[in-house]
C-alpha cells in the first residue's frame, strides 16, 4: 500500500455531494411517497455512506484485502437483517394463510 | 534529532514499515468491521419494531426536533472533511494545519454534543425518556416508548463514539505537537479519521431513521 | 541427563523472573501462559459446579440443594465454561503460543492490544466471580428475557458486563490473530503451506470479529433495561422476547464453532503428526473450516423452533442446519482417510484426537436430529440436547484441548510428561464421558427435562450412571492436571522436536527463545511432510 494523497478539491466536491444528500433527505421527507419516502431516504443514506468510505476513507484505493473485510461486515450485518426479519415477515402466514 | 534522518517507529515483531503500516489498517478496518455489527443489532432492533408498529414511530418521531438533527448532520459531515484535511496534511508532513484540522474536528464534535445534550435535556422535560416518569400525549404510548428507547440508545451509543472520537483527538494533538520537530508517522492520525468517519456515516443513517419518519410535511410515514 | 542445558536467560520462561516481567509482558508465548493460568481457574470452577450437580442427581428429589440454588449452580457451570473457559481456550492459549511460532513471525502483529485483552478477559472473569459471590445468577446462561430482565433478582447487571468483556477480549484476540496471518508469514509461507491449525484459527477468528459485537451490544442492552429502563426487550412496551433471542443466537450458535473449530485444528495437527502422513486433501480440510465458520451463522434459528419463530422461518433454519453437517463430514473423512495406510502411534496426544474424533461424530450426528423440526420439538429442553452439545462441547473442544496440550506441552514448557499416566487418564477422560453423557441422551429421549434438580424416579439408574461417569470423568482430568504440574518441575527435559513433528514451531529450540526464531525462517516446502522415509517416528527427545 503506498500513500494516496488526493487533491483537496476531491475532498470538497465529497463534502459538497455529503450535503446536496442531506438536503435531498430533507426534501423527500417532506413529500408523501408512501412507502417510498423510507426506500429513497435509505437510498440515498447508502450512496452518502459509500461516499465516505471509498473517499474519505480511501477505500478506493485500499488492498483488496480491507475491501473484503468491509464488504464482509455488511454482508454479515445483511445475513442478520434478513434470517430475522425473514421469522418476523413470515409470522402472519400462520395466522392468516397465504 | 534531524528531521530527515529519523527512522519512524518500528515494532519489534515487523520486519519493515510497509508491513506495519499494513498491519494497522487492516486491523483498523476489522475493528470498524466490529463496529458495524455492534451498531447493527440496534438497528435490527429498530427495523423489528418499526415494521411492527409503523404509524405509533411515525407519530412518537414527530417529538424530535428535525432542525436541530439536521444541523448535527451537517455538522458531523463538516467534521468529516477536517479530519480528512487533517489526514491528508499528515502525509504531506504539514503538522501546523494537522493540528488546525484537529482542532477544527473537534470543536465540530464538540458543537455536535453541545446540540445534542440540548436535545436530551427536552426530551427528559417533556417525559420522554423511558421509564415511570414516560408520559406521551399521543396513543399507544408504549409503542412511542419502544421508539424512545431505541431513540436513547443508539443516539447514546454513537454520542459515546463521538466522546472518545474527542478524547484520541486530544491525544493525537499533543503527540502531532510534541514531535512536531520530526518526521511523523501518519499511521495513527490516519486510524483516528477511519474512525471518525465511521462514527459519521451511523449518523447518517440515524438521522433518516430516527428524526425524517415523522409529521413532516404532508408525509404520513 | 543435562549436559548441554541453554544458558539462563535465552529462552522465554527464563528471560526474566520478576511478576512484573510476568504482569506486563508483550511476549505472546507468555502471554499464553497467562491466559492458561486463568483459564484453568475457571475450568475448575465451573468444573466443581458440575460435580455438584451430578451429586444433586444422583437421587430424584431435589435434596442436596435448593431448586433456586440449583439454578444457579448450573448457571455458574453453563457461564464460566462456555464464555470463560471453552471460547478463550485453544485460541488464548495454544493460538497465541503457536501462530506466530507456526508462521514464522517474531510476535502477533499487536502484542499491547494482546496484553490488553488478557487484562480486559481477567477484568470479566473478576466480575463473573463477585456476582457468584454476591449471589449468583438463575437466569442459566442464555439470559433469555424477559426472564433476565424483568423477574430475576440475581445478580444480572454483573453477570452481563462479566461476559461482555470476556467478549470484548475475544474480539481482541480474533482481530490481532487475522493481522497476524494475513501479514506476519514468513517468506515462503503461502496460504496453501499454512499448517491447518492456522485455517482453523483464522475461521475462527473470523467469527469471534463478527459475531461477539452483536451479543455484546444485546447484553448492554439487557443491562440497560434493568438500569435506565431502557426496554428494547420489554413485552410492556411491545417488545418482543425472540428479537433478543435472535440475536443471541447469532452470535452463541456461531461461538459454538469458536469453541470447535480450533480444536479441529489440534486434531489435523496430531493426526498426521501420529500417522507420519501427510493430512488427506488438505484444500478441503482447509476451506472446510471457512465454511463452518460462514455457514455457522446462517443456521441460528434451530435454537428457536419451539420459540415462537415463524414455522417458515424455522424451515429455512433447518435446511441451512443441514448444510453444517457437510463440511464437518468432509473433516472427519479426511482425518480417517489420512490415517489409512499410515504409521500410527498410540501416544497420548493421538488417543485424545481419537477419542474427538468418535465424540465429535456422536455429537455432529445427534445435531443433525436436533435439526429436524419435528424431532426437535420432542427433545426441546431435554437432556437430549444436553447430552448433544456436551458431546460437541467437552468431547470435541475440551478433548482437542486437551490433546493440543498434551502434543505442545514439550514445547510451551521444555518438560516431558509421564508418557504412561498421559495414556491413562486419556482413556479414563473418554471412559468416564461415555459414561456420564451417552446416559443422557437415553434420559432426554424419554422425557426427561432439563435444568431441574428433581425428576422422576424411572430416571434413576440412568442418572446414577451420569453421575459414576462424571467422577471417573473428574478423576482423568485431576490427574492430568497433577502430572502436568508435577512434570514442569520434575519432568524429564524435552528436546527441539520430542514428536518428529513437521512444523516451524518445532524447529526453533525448546522452550523458545523470546523472539521465537534466531533468523526470519523461510519456507520452501508444503504442510505435513511427512513421508514413508521419515523413520518409524519414534520418540526421538535428542536435545541440541
Amino acid at each position: 500500500m503506498s500513500v494516496h494523497i488526493l487533491p483537496v478539491k476531491v475532498y470538497v466536491r465529497v463534502f459538497v455531494a455529503l450535503m446536496v444528500g442531506l438536503a435531498i433527505t430533507v426534501w423527500v421527507a417532506t413529500q408523501d411517497l408512501g412507502t417510498w419516502n423510507t426506500i429513497v431516504a435509505m437510498t440515498i443514506a447508502v450512496a452518502k455512506a459509500m461516499v465516505v468510505a471509498l473517499f474519505f476513507m480511501h477505500l478506493r484505493y485500499s488492498s483488496r484485502l480491507t475491501m473484503i473485510w468491509a464488504g464482509a461486515g455488511v454482508f454479515f450485518l445483511l445475513i442478520l437483517f434478513a434470517l430475522t426479519m425473514g421469522d418476523f415477515d413470515t409470522r402472519w402466514f400462520q395466522v392468516k394463510g397465504w | 534529532m534531524s528531521v530527515t534522518e529519523r527512522e519512524l517507529e518500528l515494532g519489534h515483531q515487523f520486519e519493515d514499515l510497509e508491513q506495519q503500516t499494513e498491519a494497522y489498517t487492516v486491523g483498523m478496518w476489522v475493528f470498524l468491521v466490529t463496529e458495524v455489527l455492534f451498531f447493527g443489532a440496534l438497528f435490527m432492533a429498530y427495523i423489528v419494531y418499526r415494521s411492527m408498529y409503523p404509524q405509533d414511530f411515525f407519530a412518537a418521531s414527530g417529538e424530535l426536533d428535525i432542525a436541530l438533527g439536521g444541523l448535527n448532520t451537517a455538522i458531523l459531515i463538516t467534521s468529516s472533511l477536517t479530519m480528512a484535511l487533517a489526514v491528508r496534511s499528515a502525509m504531506l508532513d504539514r503538522w501546523k494545519a494537522q493540528i488546525g484540522y484537529i482542532l477544527a474536528t473537534m470543536g465540530f464534535a464538540f458543537a455536535f454534543l453541545v446540540i445534542k445534550y440540548f436535545e436530551y435535556s427536552s426530551k427528559f422535560e417533556h417525559h420522554l425518556f423511558p421509564g415511570e416518569h414516560f408520559d406521551f400525549k399521543g396513543e399507544n404510548g408504549e409503542h412511542a416508548e419502544m421508539f424512545f428507547s431505541l431513540y436513547f440508545a443508539m443516539t447514546g451509543l454513537h454520542g459515546i463514539h463521538v466522546l472518545v472520537g474527542i478524547l484520541i483527538m486530544v491525544a493525537l494533538v499533543y503527540r502531532t505537537w510534541r514531535m512536531r520537530a520530526q518526521r511523523q508517522d501518519y499511521i495513527p492520525i490516519e486510524l483516528t479519521g477511519l474512525y471518525w468517519h465511521f462514527v459519521d456515516i451511523v449518523w447518517i443513517f440515524l438521522y433518516p431513521l430516527l428524526y425524517l419518519i415523522g409529521p413532516l410535511g404532508s408525509g404520513k410515514g | 541427563m543435562s549436559h548441554t542445558d541453554a544458558p539462563k536467560g535465552t529462552d522465554y520462561l527464563h528471560a526474566d523472573y520478576s511478576i512484573k516481567s510476568w504482569l506486563l509482558t508483550l511476549d505472546h508465548k507468555r502471554i499464553a501462559i497467562l491466559y492458561l493460568i486463568t483459564i484453568s481457574l475457571f475450568l475448575a470452577i465451573g468444573g466443581s459446579m458440575a460435580l455438584i450437580i451430578r451429586m444433586e442427581l444422583l437421587t430424584p428429589e431435589g435434596d442436596l440443594l435448593m431448586s433456586d440454588t440449583y439454578n444457579k449452580a448450573f448457571t455458574v457451570h453453563g457461564v464460566t465454561l462456555i464464555f470463560f473457559f471453552l471460547i478463550p481456550s485453544i485460541p488464548a492459549v495454544l493460538g497465541n503460543f503457536l501462530i506466530p511460532l507456526m508462521i514464522g513471525a517474531r510476535d502477533v502483529a499487536f502484542p499491547r492490544l494482546n496484553l490488553l485483552s488478557w487484562y480486559v478477559f481477567t477484568t470479566g472473569g473478576t466480575l463473573g466471580v463477585i456476582a457468584l459471590v454476591v449471589g449468583g445468577v438463575d437466569t442459566g446462561w442464555t439470559f433469555y428475557t424477559p426472564y433476565s430482565t424483568s423477574f430475576s433478582n440475581t445478580a444480572v447487571v454483573t453477570a452481563v458486563f462479566a461476559v461482555f468483556f470476556a467478549g470484548f477480549a475475544s474480539i481482541m484476540t480474533g482481530l490481532n490473530f487475522i493481522v497476524t496471518i494475513h501479514k506476519m508469514r514468513a517468506p515462503g509461507l503461502t496460504w496453501s503451506r499454512l499448517p491447518l491449525f492456522i485455517w482453523a484459527q483464522y475461521a475462527t477468528s473470523v467469527i469471534m470479529v463478527l459475531g461477539t459485537p452483536v451479543i455484546a451490544i444485546t447484553l448492554l442492552l439487557i443491562a440497560a433495561e434493568k438500569t435506565l429502563r431502557i426496554g428494547i426487550f420489554d413485552p410492556a412496551l411491545g417488545g418482543d422476547p425472540i428479537l433478543f433471542q435472535h440475536l443471541f443466537w447469532f452470535y452463541s450458535h456461531p461461538a459454538v464453532y469458536i469453541m470447535i473449530l480450533p480444536s479441529m485444528g489440534v486434531i489435523s495437527e496430531l493426526i498426521a503428526c501420529f500417522s507420519r502422513k501427510r493430512i488427506f486433501g488438505y484444500e478441503f480440510v482447509a476451506y472446510s473450516s471457512i465454511a463452518i465458520a460462514v455457514l455457522g451463522f446462517v443456521v441460528w434459528g434451530h435454537h428457536m423452533f419451539v420459540s415462537g419463530q415463524s414455522m417458515y422461518a424455522g424451515m429455512v433454519f433447518s435446511v441451512l442446519s443441514f448444510l453444517v453437517s457437510i463440511p464437518s463430514a468432509v473433516k472427519i473423512f479426511n482425518w480417517i482417510a489420512t490415517m489409512h495406510k499410515g504409521q500410527i502411534r498410540l501416544d497420548s496426544p493421538m488417543l485424545y484426537a481419537l477419542g474427538f474424533i468418535g465424540l465429535f461424530t456422536i455429537g455432529g450426528l445427534t445435531g443433525l436430529f436436533l435439526a429436524v423440526m419435528g424431532l426437535d420439538i420432542h427433545v426441546h429442553d431435554t437432556y437430549f440436547v444436553v447430552a448433544h452439545f456436551h458431546y460437541i462441547m467437552v468431547g470435541g473442544a475440551i478433548l482437542g484441548f486437551f490433546g493440543g496440550i498434551h502434543f505442545w506441552w514439550p514445547k510451551i514448557t521444555g518438560r516431558l510428561y509421564p508418557e504412561i499416566l498421559g495414556k491413562l487418564s486419556a482413556v479414563l477422560i473418554f471412559i468416564g464421558f461415555n459414561f456420564t453423557f451417552l446416559p443422557q441422551f437415553i434420559a432426554g429421549y424419554l422425557g426427561m427435562p432439563r435444568r431441574t434438580h428433581s425428576y422422576s424416579e424411572e430416571f434413576q439408574v440412568l442418572n446414577v450412571l451420569s453421575s459414576a461417569g462424571a467422577s471417573i470423568l473428574a478423576s482423568g482430568t485431576i490427574i492430568a492436571v497433577a502430572y502436568l504440574l508435577w512434570s514442569l518441575w520434575y519432568g524429564e527435559k524435552a528436546g527441539r522436536n520430542p514428536w518428529n513433528a513437521k512444523g516451524l514451531e518445532w524447529e526453533t529450540s525448546t522452550p523458545p527463545p523470546t523472539t521465537n526464531f534466531e533468523r526470519t525462517p523461510t519456507v520452501t516446502e508444503e504442510a505435513y511432510a511427512y513421508g514413508p522415509d521419515d523413520e518409524s517416528g519414534e520418540v526421538n527427545n535428542e536435545r541440541d
